[in-house]
């Protein structure tokens, strides 16, 4: 029983890296450097509770993360894609530009700087069990699938051999008649459309926006990615590894064994390592971050 | 021709961040509209409330002061082609050991030795937190803006461990006070400046400008420096050690983060405290973007950085104070796609007027 608890746990804060890191995954492999998936994140997070306020539902709000989250994804193709600026910086930029703007049209539209009104969000506490709620959410579901179905897109089809191409030799594809440029521009869509899921799962989670409520999460997925170095099924056992380490912390927290700093530290120190090259080295497509 | 080429390097400097400030103001018009307050108002307000009075101005001083140094940071590694994204990280482990130092000096210790030693420790423990991604990357090949990144959040939980549990004073998030290694402000000596947080270390952020300056304009490893970050083979084939320069450059950049801490720790508050500069590192790539990577160019956006931070909180009975934080991040966004684009032009432009030079010349 305690071995479930905390099974479901970890499945339930694997949710969110789940998502973004799909979504990070699907950007890198096609070429575009994912630094922005915190601001995805916040973006989805924020979409999500102004949807399922105004629009009364859950579903909506799904719909208007996934706006906000392409958005974002576009104002990040439009800076890399179409003006070729650089990569690193305008993903800081982006996550800088979504922190102040969710703060901005926090107090406009709730007059609040810290959180939101408690919204719907899916299942609720009348339904029941906590654990069975859970998996009464939709976006559990698409966590866990998306990406083993991520891999069989890039895999298994002939966008994701498209996809893949261009993100390791796209003077190749280019050669080859593939339209380099708008299939990053799908790639970046995508990864939008999937990191603004993670989001709006953790606001729907907690029925509200707080300011920041992703807190590095999606820096925790794109350490999971170069973890797991680019391989979808590598990418999600990742996840999963830093959000099991997550939930002992938290089922230990009275037993004081190591202080929480130091399992917080996990995946960034993981991340270090593998780049590092200590034990099988990370390598990263071969084009990313390079438009030409 | 050399008129021409002035002017050519005058449009390539200034053309690009103007573009950006004049862009992000009609973001920001829009954005005060959104709110139902006049753009003219709002604006007037953010000059009032910076340069309009000594207070204010010797705010945008204090802010000035990290921003050079974290901007300073981001373009030294820039300049060798590196990507320090960490200077969050290191202005904290400045700032740490500045104050850690400041801690176990006696208080007998005259000022003159005190704050050069603490100003020694944060560059050391600054330059020490550019070494990791440094060495990652000269011997491993690791992209330097990933290790960065991971250890900004790596050196702030260490950080916020160890103060929180072994040296906070109850009830806070900060260290005991420092018995050695004050700055004084500047209101201790220009009566107008009272109750500002500006200080006597703009100085050393001004003096360190013109050493970064000097370091990578005047001197051999300059120039070295500059050829690996312009062409890396070519610099390797010139017999240049391409390594050697990154790991360099990176302990220089993170030193010159770490120097900023003393502006907060040394020149304010004489603690250490949790979160005591936090956005500071970001902006400093922001400042460094729009200074062009030189450090005279530094100097003068991060001025224009430090008022606009300065400038939110004197707005903020009208609009809120985020407000200036999406204009920041819509300059970053402006510059890193106008700089690119505006060279493109301009040298399409060049390109013309030669072919016109040269059809003018052929009778």
């Amino acid at each position: 029983m305690i071995l479930l608890a905390f099974l479901l746990q970890t499945i339930r804060i694997a949710i969110p890296y789940l998502l973004a890191a799909a979504g990070g995954v699907m950007s890198e492999r096609v070429g575009v450097i994912a630094l922005g998936l915190e601001g995805m994140m916040l973006a989805g997070a924020f979409g999500a509770v102004l949807g399922s306020y105004y629009g009364g539902s859950a579903w909506i709000g799904l719909v208007c993360a996934m706006s906000a989250g392409i958005l974002v994804a576009l104002l990040l193709a439009l800076c890399t894609l179409r003006f070729r600026a650089n990569q690193v910086v305008v993903g800081i930029a982006i996550n800088l530009l979504v922190i102040g703007a969710t703060r901005f049209f926090l107090r406009l539209a709730f007059d609040s700087a810290s959180n939101s009104p408690r919204v719907d969000g899916f299942g609720g506490e009348g339904s029941g069990l906590g654990v069975l709620a859970s998996f009464s959410n939709p976006l559990v579901w698409l966590g866990l699938i998306a990406l083993p179905a991520l891999w069989w897109l890039l895999w298994r089809t002939p966008f994701g051999l498209r996809a893949r191409a261009v993100g390791e030799k796209p003077e190749a594809a280019a050669t080859l008649g593939v339209n380099v440029s708008a299939l990053r521009l799908r790639g970046l869509l995508l990864c939008g459309v999937l990191a603004s899921l993670g989001g709006a799962y953790l606001a729907l989670d907690q029925h509200q926006f707080t300011d920041s409520m992703t807190a590095g999460r999606g820096f925790i997925a794109l350490a999971a990615i170069i973890f797991g170095r680019w391989m979808p099924m590598r990418v999600a056992a990742a996840c999963l590894l830093f959000a099991a380490a997550e939930t002992l912390q938290i089922q230990l927290q009275g037993a004081q064994l190591v202080p929480s700093q130091f399992v917080e530290l996990i995946p960034y120190v993981l991340t270090i390592v593998a780049l590092a090259g200590v034990v099988g080295k990370s390598v990263p497509p071969a084009a990313l971050g390079k438009v030409e | 021709m050399s008129g021409d080429g002035l002017l050519m390097r005058a449009a390539q400097a200034f053309l690009a961040p103007l573009l950006a400030v004049a862009l992000a103001m009609v973001v920001g018009d829009l954005l005060i509209l959104t709110y139902g307050e006049s753009p003219a108002t709002v604006y007037a307000l953010l000059l009032e409330g910076t340069w309009g009075n000594w207070y204010g101005f010797g705010q945008v001083i204090y802010k000035t002061m990290t921003l050079t140094c974290t901007g300073l940071a981001f373009a030294y590694a820039a300049r060798a082609g590196l990507f320090n994204v960490g200077a969050e990280g290191q202005l904290a482990a400045g700032g740490f050991a500045a104050a850690l130092v400041g801690l176990l000096l006696p208080a007998s210790i005259p000022g003159v030795i005190a704050v050069p030693v603490c100003i020694a420790a944060s560059m050391i423990a600054g330059g020490a937190s550019g070494a990791i991604p440094g060495v990652l990357r000269a011997r491993f090949g690791a992209s330097e803006v990933i290790v960065t990144i991971m250890l900004n959040f790596v050196l702030l939980a260490l950080l916020n461990y160890v103060v929180a549990s072994h040296m906070a004073v109850p009830e806070t998030l900060h260290t005991a006070e420092m018995n050695a290694g004050f700055v004084a402000r500047l209101g201790s000596l220009f009566p107008v400046f009272a109750g500002s947080a500006a200080n006597l270390t703009i100085v050393v952020a001004v003096l360190v400008a013109v050493f970064a300056w000097w370091k990578l304009f005047r001197t051999r490893s300059g120039y070295e420096l500059r050829a690996v970050g312009l062409q890396p083979d070519a610099a390797e084939y010139g017999g240049i050690p391409v390594s050697r320069v990154w790991f360099r450059a990176m302990v220089w950049s993170g030193a010159f983060a770490g120097l900023g801490g003393i502006n907060f720790v040394l020149g304010y508050k004489h603690y250490y405290e949790e979160g005591f500069a936090a956005g500071s590192g970001f902006l400093g790539i922001a400042v460094a973007l729009v200074g062009r990577n030189h450090p005279l160019g530094i100097l003068i956006a991060a001025l224009l950085f430090a008022t606009l931070s300065q400038g939110g909180l004197a707005v903020n009975a009208l609009v809120p104070k985020q407000l200036v934080d999406i204009l920041q991040a819509v300059v970053i966004l402006a510059v890193a796609t106008t700089v690119p684009e505006v060279q493109r032009l301009l040298r399409k432009t060049a390109a013309s007027l030669v072919r016109r030079d040269a059809a003018e010349a052929t009778p």
